[in-house]
């Protein structure tokens, strides 16, 4: 790879061993996916919750922590993905005191470098919207999709380590989704149907992922008929995303870089498209039915909500009461959480039953420490992401409309 | 005689294990139970077997980043696989396989490692060089 002279610098030691280490890493990274140099990038995002990190990726952080100064602070914004814990509500979801005592050291660490605890996988809502054309280093799958696809940024899945290493060398290496080469579509969809709730997004986004199956590939999908709400892309992208592992999708007539079919596809010929149809999006439903079976757990969360999601949610518990057998989790990020308490709508959300967890998504906590300790399986989401990850944590997912898991925890089973 | 595969340049060390073969995907949080080293998401083929100490031969790296740092906390826990070799890796996963110091190929000259391989081979993996040996094998 090229390396400007301050990239050499920093590869020879001469910045620190924190910056060094870093270098190396983009440089192991850039190598396999023969980037020819390193990119300036505006903003780095880490994910890196404690149950991944686990005892010994925390330690390796306060290694870090303990540089210099000079040394150890990230050279441009770097903010945090949800954590492994919510200090405030993290009893009442059966975490532990150690769970706790790993998060604070985490915390310590990632400030010590310079981080700013956003705590979120909807910063393109809430921090600082990204902007087309430019280059991030993005951790969470569905804040790449997001940034690259509607908001036309240039970023891939970079996971923490190397969200990390950009923030501290303000660079990423130059390879994947920063090429336009990489951002032409490859694939065709066409709807026949019409997607409405937030839950039938995310199923159209587990559909076209599980078509698409590869990083490498980018779907096309036309015939929306409208312009979708950024909450509705939002379920879409974290769904495709965690299905097929995609980084970027193109809606002709919707996304900026695709104002017309052919130019989704670069000018080259559109492919036929695969057809998705009403019995498709009811397909994917019927995986994961269960009527009538008991509700342990209904999740909000994955992606974080929204405060109009927090209202909504707010707005059909009102007057209604959670099943005493059921728990009812809504997570959200820091910055919705304070909305929502000064708008009352945790207020009335916690009235109900419910718990909301601020600056986690759940699945990122610990799932199946959670499952153990409360005795949960049968779990309910509007969330198609969740589905797809959380069975591997033993739980045992039903996927259904915002409406129906709120009236299937009052009810205590599925209706 | 045994046989050579070429591939992409790899990230890691030069390992030698018994291959692990199937025709699915690999993402540490969706599929594994970390702590006790075996597939745990029922709808993968490798449901209940154990990964730790085996060569992964798989397709793809799918799902979310959280590999990146899960694979680095695997091995430090002695619950890793020795190397993973797939048709086309992720971002995360090459990612991942740099920060934990774990052998990883891909693109392999001859077609995806899943129809070229099986389950008990014998490997030698060479990721500097882009090269595995089948070892048990003419």
């Amino acid at each position: 790879m090229r390396l400007t002279e301050e990239e050499s610098a920093m590869l020879a030691g001469g910045l620190g061993p924190v910056r060094q280490w870093a270098v190396r890493h983009q440089i192991a990274v850039g190598e396999f996916f023969d980037a020819p140099d390193l990119v300036p990038v505006a903003q780095a995002h880490v994910m890196a919750d404690t149950e991944s990190l686990g005892h010994s990726g925390v330690s390796w952080l306060e290694g870090l922590a303990a540089a210099a100064e000079p040394e150890r602070r990230v050279r441009i914004p770097t903010i945090t993905d949800p954590r492994g814990l919510d200090f405030a509500s993290y009893k009442r979801l059966g975490q532990t005191d150690a769970m706790a005592s790993l998060e604070a050291r985490a915390t310590a660490a990632f400030e010590a470098l310079g981080v700013l605890m956003t705590n979120t996988c909807i910063n393109y809502q809430t921090v600082l919207p990204p902007v087309r054309g430019e280059h991030l280093a993005m951790g969470d799958t569905g804040v790449v999709i997001y940034a690259n696809s509607v908001q036309g940024a240039r970023s891939n899945f970079e996971g923490g380590p190397s969200a990390l290493a950009a923030g501290l060398t303000g660079r990423t290496p130059r390879y994947g989704y920063h090429l336009d080469a990489h951002r032409a579509g490859t694939l065709h969809f066409a709807l026949d149907c019409r997607p409405h709730d937030l839950a039938d997004w995310g199923a159209l986004g587990g559909i076209v992922g599980r078509a698409a199956n590869s990083y490498w590939q980018v779907p096309v999908i036309s015939g929306l008929g409208r312009a979708p709400t950024s909450d509705e892309l939002k379920h879409f992208g974290a769904a495709l995303a965690s299905f097929g592992s995609v980084a970027l999708f193109h809606l002709p007539g919707i996304t900026p870089e695709a104002p017309t079919l052919a130019d989704a596809f670069h000018g080259r010929p559109a492919p036929a498209p695969v057809r998705i149809a009403q019995a498709d999006l009811e397909a994917f439903y019927a995986a994961y039915a269960a009527p009538g079976d008991k509700v342990d757990v209904v999740v909000f969360a994955a992606p974080q909500l929204s405060l109009l999601e927090m209202s909504r949610v707010a707005g059909l518990l009102d007057g209604r009461r959670v099943h005493p057998a059921t728990a009812l989790v809504v997570a959200t990020s820091p910055e919705i959480k304070f909305a929502a308490d000064r708008m009352g709508l945790t207020a009335r959300i916690e009235a109900a039953g419910g718990i909301v967890a601020a600056g986690v998504c759940f699945y990122q906590s610990y799932a199946r420490e959670m499952a153990e300790a409360n005795g949960w399986q049968r779990l309910l989401t509007n969330s198609a992401k969740l589905v797809n990850i959380i069975a591997g944590y033993g739980y045992r997912p039903t996927l259904a409309s915002m409406e129906r898991c709120i009236d299937g925890a009052v009810a205590g089973r599925i209706v | 005689m045994a046989i050579v595969l070429a591939c992409h340049k790899g990230i890691g060390p030069t390992v030698t294990g018994t291959a692990l073969v199937a025709e699915d995907n690999f993402s540490a949080r969706y599929d594994l139970d970390r702590i006790k080293g075996v597939f745990s998401r029922p709808a993968h083929k490798l449901y209940g077997q154990s990964y730790v100490g085996k060569v992964l031969v798989l397709v793809t790296a799918k799902g979310g980043v959280a590999s990146a740092w899960m694979l680095s906390e695997m091995a430090a826990r002695g619950l890793a696989p020795k190397a993973i070799l797939l048709d086309r890796a992720n971002t995360i996963l090459a990612q991942g396989a740099a920060f934990a110091k774990l052998a990883l190929v891909d693109r392999f000259e001859r077609g995806a490692p899943t129809s070229l391989i099986g389950t008990g081979d014998e490997l030698l993996v060479e990721p500097a060089q882009g090269r595995v040996t089948i070892l048990n094998r003419d």
